[in-house]
């Protein structure tokens, strides 16, 4: 039986090789799956966030853990799909139309990944319209919209209210983040949730699908 | 007398403002990516910068800021790369006209070295390839700024170097608790310290989350090197106002910080995001009236 510490360690460290070798082991050796993510996993990131949230991470080191946290993912998450265990929640994310800056977009989606969120990524300068289709194709919980510049925040409501006019909006949730957004801000717009930063969106996409 | 010490004879250097706010207000639509106007409509962009000149500022940038072709590739605009800088650049001179010195912007690429969105090499022939070109087109320095990651900064003033002009390297200070960090935890010491050794000429900030915090960013740069400070705040954060994007800091207020940054060691003193003619001609004003180059 590994020793599965090493496997939280080797997550909250960053060690992305060190965390595909000890889950493939911990597979091997007749752990469950969805005990490996639950347990030691998922408690690894969410130490990494709130490493981050008191400044002992910054971007790098949380980016480490979330490629770790992917790399062990993969080799888990096929096994979760034939025990017929579903991710934490659907996300359609995407850069709004005019802006084409994919850094924080980028960062948010490695994290909800490591969250064990499915994650559909529309891209940059993704027009209201698109969400519209990807939320009819793809059915999810949550549609995470972001923003760098200032002269393309109002591609935001623009996208929600393209959401409403298809009469899709109540079918998900609708999560807004960048530089220039606050949350006062998102909540006027008609968003229902604000995160400031990566490592504050997996709780918040939690709480949204009610999964914490 | 070098250029860089003739500037500097006459005490803190006023630079400029914001471009790509003064430009948005001429017509440029968001979904356009603001160097391409140093093709479309140069006029446009002159007239910013001669704005700059007029209200006092001794240094202008140029519209240059991501026109590097990694950045400008994701605007299908990367075959335009060098004609756009030697562009921004001459388009810059022009506005100066002689009465101000042309620092020429270079930009992050928008990809993360922690990710292995882009290698070192990829990024050390992109910033190499925009400041070949902005000295061709007839810059007087370069500008390295608005840089998050500190290893890429260095990488672009290592590239930048090669020209053989003075290089200057801001990076924006918007994070932790105090938001004295970069977006990568970088402290304003590690940033001087760093830039420094890559070679850089002036080390500084810029943009970030308004200019109060700034001062004690500058006063710990000014601690950490001896090189000169270049500190380019916005005016305060941007609030959408009637569907408007707007920021509520006014020039008085903003110029209200120019004699702390001062005493904090400030070299250079400009404006970014949000601020316009009004605040350089404030900030010189704070400044006392001194002669232009």
């Amino acid at each position: 039986m590994a020793d599965l510490s090493k496997l939280y360690d080797a997550i909250l460290n960053g060690e992305t090789k060190n965390a595909i070798a000890l889950t493939r082991e911990a597979l091997e050796g007749g752990s469950d799956p969805l005990d490996l993510v639950t347990a030691y996993m998922a408690p690894a990131m969410d130490e990494a966030g709130k490493r981050f949230e008191c400044e002992e991470y910054f971007v790098p080191e949380l980016m480490r853990s979330a490629q770790a946290m992917k790399g062990s993912l993969e080799l888990i998450r096929p096994r979760l799909v034939a025990s017929g265990a579903e991710p934490a929640g659907r996300v359609v994310i995407g850069t709004v139309r005019g802006d084409r800056h994919d850094i924080g977009k980028n960062l948010v989606s490695s994290m909800l990944e490591g969250g064990g969120f499915e994650v559909r990524d529309l891209g940059i300068d993704v027009a209201p319209e698109k969400f519209v289709q990807a939320v009819r194709d793809h059915n999810p919980d949550l549609v995470c919209l972001s923003t760098l510049l200032t002269v393309t925040m109002r591609s935001i409501p623009l996208t929600i209210q393209a959401l409403k006019d298809a009469g899709v909006r109540d079918r998900v949730r609708v999560l807004v983040g960048g530089a220039p957004v606050t949350e006062e801000w998102a909540l006027s717009v008609g968003a229902d949730g604000y995160g400031a930063n990566a490592a504050a969106a997996v709780p918040l996409a939690r709480r949204m699908v009610g999964k914490q | 007398m070098s250029m860089m010490e003739q500037l500097m004879a006459g005490g803190p250097v006023v630079t400029d403002g914001a471009w790509g706010t003064q430009l948005y207000a001429r017509g440029l639509d968001p979904g356009d990516v603001p160097d391409s106007w140093n093709l479309s409509h140069p006029d446009r962009v002159e007239e910013v910068g001669a704005a700059y000149v007029e209200a006092g500022s001794q240094v202008i940038l140029t519209n240059t800021l991501r026109a590097n072709r990694i950045t400008l590739a994701t605007y299908g605009l990367a075959e335009k790369t060098v004609e756009i800088n030697r562009a921004g650049a001459a388009i810059s001179r022009r506005a100066a006209a002689g009465r101000a010195r042309v620092f020429a912007s270079i930009g992050s690429s928008g990809r993360l070295l922690v990710m292995q969105e882009v290698s070192e090499d990829e990024l050390f022939a992109a910033f190499r390839e925009q400041a070949i070109a902005l000295a061709e087109g007839g810059a007087d320095a370069l500008l390295i700024e608005t840089m998050t990651d500190l290893q890429e900064a260095c990488v672009a003033v290592r590239a930048a170097k090669e020209t053989g002009l003075p290089v200057a390297a801001t990076m924006v200070f918007d994070s932790g608790k105090q938001k004295d960090r970069t977006m990568m935890g970088v402290t304003p010491e590690r940033a001087a310290t760093e830039l420094e050794a890559a070679g850089a000429d002036v080390v500084g900030a810029n943009c970030g989350v308004g200019i109060a915090g700034y001062v004690a960013v500058c006063q710990r740069m000014h601690a950490a090197t001896s090189l000169p400070i270049w500190i380019k705040a916005n005016a305060g954060l941007p609030e959408l106002v009637d569907g408007r994007t707007t920021y509520r800091m006014t020039a008085t207020e903003f110029a209200s910080y120019v004699p702390a940054l001062v005493e904090a060691g400030a070299s250079f003193l400009g404006g970014c995001c949000g601020s316009g003619p009004e605040f350089v001609r404030a900030i010189a004003a704070a400044l006392g009236s001194r002669s232009a180059p």
